[in-house]
């Protein structure tokens, strides 16, 4: 399996992306010169692509060689078009800590043909509502996967129709019988949906599909790598490129065995830069549905808990059942946080914030810059529907604990920003309301800034409170 | 609902205690709303290089879209044969092994030990290494009033002020390997109790179950080193892990007698440290200037999920890799406190009916950051919820003994759910 070593994107330095620039310091691509831009690439903060000149004719050899050096060993995937467009797999390293995790996978949620148009119009609307603000930003689901249970060929055009009728979002049309897929990609192919999937039993068929309509497939070969690896070395013998994997997703008792084919998976891609390893992987929660459960609340937890074992095992894609909220939030937290960057913290500019109509009476309260406080005392004192200040000081995206702890948020720190962001020229009083979880700066910062100090909720949920019954502060 | 009445209920279920198998039967049980009185949103997050900004992480080397292949190979008469080699990775180094608890002819009084560590590689990637011991989980009791989630207290209701009942049906009812006493009354800024009295606490607890016992403090690197020290002195020979010792206790000078009197004692440690691995493995450097490494576990801080468990996971997984590779200071099992999961808001809060049931979703949160960790390695997890108790003890079971497979097609792309 082994084959000539490639760098992986750790061995990459941005001598070898320099080598291969144009050179000419020409800041077209908004950095000082080459070796800066060269830099930001080998660290993932910039595409090769960003540079303009290496895309004109002359460069065409030395951009054929930058991406070659630079292409991850798993390969990227495109299903969809337009804006909803998935991109999938992409990934240079096995451990999150080695290099930012590319791609978060998009969770496809299941419609299946046996149910009526209305209530697939209706299970279309609540995923497409589903959202959840973390951080500042809608946290959504991203596809569906149109699955054939009638077996009926022309029942399944319809849906699709009816479904692309509908919405845009991104299609996985789910069979393994060609004629089905056939039937779907006659009314959908434009829009590039992935088609699940090729099997040992239909390849030739399926294969012929594939070419013809010009989509990504899945190869799916459940529990078995060696029969994946044969299907995939066949197919790219044939010219199919835009393959995805499906190792099997087991659960219950053989939920060990999933793990264990994500894993040996994603080391042969990475570690043995396996090139019929190197595809995205698809993971399939929804196989806990196949009725062994008493209850519809037991399968979505196991579902739930699966999905979010193969967010962190490699999964590339999902496809779930459960479009409960409780049972996809934590999936939807989860893939947000594991794809972050892991040597940066999350944060805010630092700086004022306005809440309603404040004036010269209204409440000044301080933040760190952390972007999950920030947010979620911003959401809160929305909630409260209070007028006034929120000064986010620059704790170096520490939260407003860890900052107190390693003394980047300090009475002096305090007394810095209240100045930088003139705060004697937002109100008329002196009170400065600080986190709960700060309190022990309050005796310093009355020294350091003349201002009195009053000391906020440890949760910020208890800003609304706090004010309400402590704002204007009683006189001395 | 009764064992009885559906006989060949899944193992889950079975260890759900009835309230909850109920529950998940889509039974009538409508639990409050949770209070909202649960503090410590904000946390322990390592320093690392900082940028104010976000931006979408972009694919280096990515083309764009390719464009599709024009030309029509001719198709395979047949399958090409490929086969799949799975090689184990070997590691040169190990984690330590260490036993907690003691039984009489050990010299304690406990019925049953556990053992933790003793890995020799990353758990979970290949059949031929299973860890040698399964996760142990340690329930939690509290000697005071502490605020907490309803769907937590729910089912506490008749032991949250007695310690040693409470114990008994974290062992009885939920099948705790371990029980972990909170002495947070020790706190100086809440009850101040003495260590004479939390010594008696732990003396009813061991008195009340017969497996092995985590003693956690109040986080007062004074107050923790009398107390640890007094218990220590009167549970001599129980192997009692401690729970935990610090830098700010190095810096209050108390790490010293407490290493002392632990080892004295025969007991092991818990070293703590926030987020950070040159922090650990300074303060492990410390501890065995006073006391065995053979009997030191390391909590390296667990952050809830949505509140930076990524940071948890990744330190995890860097911590047991470069032990593996060798890092002598790294070779200790690990310990998550999961409980943490229930700091996180969207585990108790309202959220509205699109969110709804949030008495699935908080034992969900304490779950997914149980999982999480346990596939980073982490070898102990100190738990509150029956439900997050028992799907990690019956997931890390198939972990460590994956069933067979045989090859099968993907069946659920036709299934009629």
């Amino acid at each position: 399996m082994k084959e000539e070593h490639k760098k992986s994107i750790r061995e990459i330095s941005p001598i070898d992306v320099y080598k291969l620039l144009p050179r000419t310091n020409c800041a077209e691509c908004g950095e000082a010169n080459c070796m800066a831009f060269a830099t930001k690439v080998v660290n993932g903060e910039a595409v090769i692509e960003g540079c303009p000149p290496i895309l004109t004719k002359s460069y065409e050899k030395d951009l054929g060689k930058l991406q070659e050096l630079l292409a991850p060993p798993v390969r990227v995937v495109y299903f969809g078009t337009g804006p909803d467009q998935q991109t999938i797999g992409g990934k240079h390293v096995l451990y999150r800590h080695e290099f930012t995790y590319q791609n978060p996978p998009p969770i496809a949620i299941d419609i299946s043909d046996d149910m009526e148009n209305e209530q697939i119009t209706a299970r279309i609307n609540k995923i497409q509502d589903f959202s959840y603000t973390y951080i500042g930003r809608p946290l959504a689901l991203d596809a569906l996967a149109v699955r054939s249970v009638t077996q009926s060929p022309d029942r399944y055009k319809e849906i699709i129709q009816h479904i692309c009728g509908l919405c845009n979002l991104p299609l996985i049309l789910c069979s393994t019988d060609p004629a089905i897929i056939k039937a779907g990609l006659t009314v959908c192919a434009e829009r590039k949906p992935l088609i699940f999937a090729i099997t040992k039993e239909n390849w030739k068929e399926m294969g012929e599909l594939v070419l013809d309509f010009c989509c990504p497939v899945v190869v799916s070969a459940p529990g078995d790598l060696s029969l994946l690896r044969t299907l995939v070395r066949t197919l790219q013998e044939w010219g199919i490129e835009d393959m995805v994997l499906d190792p099997g997703t087991f659960h219950s008792d053989r939920i060990g065995q999933t793990i264990h084919l994500f894993t040996a998976l994603r080391k042969a891609a990475i570690k043995d830069f396996d090139s019929l390893s190197g595809y995205p992987i698809l993971g399939t929660p929804i196989s806990v549905w196949n009725g062994q459960e008493l209850s519809d609340d037991l399968n979505r937890w196991q579902e739930a808990y699966l999905a979010s074992m193969l967010i962190t095992r490699y999964a590339d894609l999902l496809i779930m059942h459960s479009i409960e909220g409780w049972a996809l939030l934590p999936q939807l937290i989860w893939r947000f946080g594991i794809y972050t960057d892991p040597r940066k913290p999350v944060s805010v500019d630092a700086g004022v914030r306005t809440f309603g109509n404040p004036d010269k009476n209204s409440p000044v309260l301080i933040t760190s810059n952390y972007a999950l406080t920030f947010f979620t005392v911003e959401s809160d004192i929305k909630a409260a529907k209070i007028d006034c200040y929120l000064i986010v000081i620059d704790t170096g995206g520490l939260s407003v604990e860890a900052a107190v702890a390693g003394r980047y948020l300090t009475a002096s720190k305090i007394a810095e920003s209240l100045k930088e962001w003139k705060a004697d020229t937002l109100v008329s009083h002196k009170y400065l309301i600080i986190p709960g979880l700060a309190a022990r700066l309050s005796g310093e910062t009355e020294e350091e800034t003349g201002w009195r100090v009053l000391v906020g909720p440890r949760d910020s949920s208890g800003i609304g409170q706090m004010i309400r019954e402590h704002w204007p502060p009683a006189d001395e | 609902m009764s064992d009885q009445e559906k006989p060949d209920i899944s193992s889950i279920i079975r260890l759900l205690g009835p309230g909850l198998a109920e529950l998940l039967s889509g039974r009538q049980i409508e639990l409050e709303n949770v209070e909202l009185e649960l503090g410590e949103l904000e946390l322990w997050i390592p320093v690392g290089g900082i940028s104010p900004s976000i931006y979408p992480a972009p694919v280096p080397g990515g083309t764009g879209q390719i464009a599709p292949q024009v030309q029509r190979l001719p198709r395979p008469d047949d399958l090409i044969s490929e086969k799949f080699l799975m090689e184990p990775d070997i590691f040169p180094a190990q984690i330590r092994e260490i036993t907690l608890g003691a039984t009489k002819s050990e010299g304690g009084t406990r019925g049953s030990t556990v053992t933790v560590g003793g890995s020799t590689s990353i758990p979970f990637v290949h059949p031929q290494t299973p860890p040698p011991h399964p996760p142990v989980i340690s329930l939690d009791v509290f000697d005071t009033r502490v605020p907490m989630p309803k769907a937590l207290k729910n089912h506490l209701t008749e032991v949250i002020d007695d310690p040693a009942a409470w114990a008994e049906m974290n062992v009885e009812q939920f099948g705790a390997d371990m029980v972990t006493v909170h002495l947070l009354s020790t706190d100086p800024l809440i009850q101040n109790k003495s260590p004479r009295e939390a010594s008696k606490t732990v003396e009813e607890v061991l008195q009340a179950v017969d497996i092995p016992l985590i003693i956690g403090g109040c986080g007062d690197p004074k107050k923790d080193a009398e107390t640890f020290t007094e218990i220590a002195e009167m549970a001599e020979g129980e192997r009692l892990l401690l729970n935990s010792v610090t830098s700010d206790m190095a810096d209050a000078k108390t790490l010293e007698p407490v290493c002392k009197a632990a080892d004295r004692y025969g007991h092991c440690l818990l070293g703590f440290t926030g987020l950070d691995l040159n922090s650990a493995k300074e303060l492990n450097r410390r501890i065995y200037q006073y006391f065995p490494p053979e009997r030191l576990l390391m909590d390296l801080t667990t952050v809830a999920l949505g509140y930076g468990l990524e940071y948890s996971f990744s330190i995890h997984e860097r911590a047991r890799i470069a032990a593996l590779m060798g890092d002598k200071e790294l070779q200790h099992p690990t310990i998550s406190a999961c409980t943490n999961a229930w700091s996180a808001r969207e585990a108790w809060m309202d959220l509205g009916p699109a969110f709804g049931r949030n008495d699935l979703r908080g034992p969900l949160w304490e779950t997914i950051g149980g999982l999480t960790l346990l596939l980073a390695g982490v070898d102990l997890f100190l738990m509150m919820h029956p439900l997050a108790v028992s799907t990690l003890r019956d997931v890390a079971g198939r972990l460590m003994q994956p069933g067979e497979v045989k090859p099968v097609m993907a069946e659920w792309a036709a299934l009629k759910i």
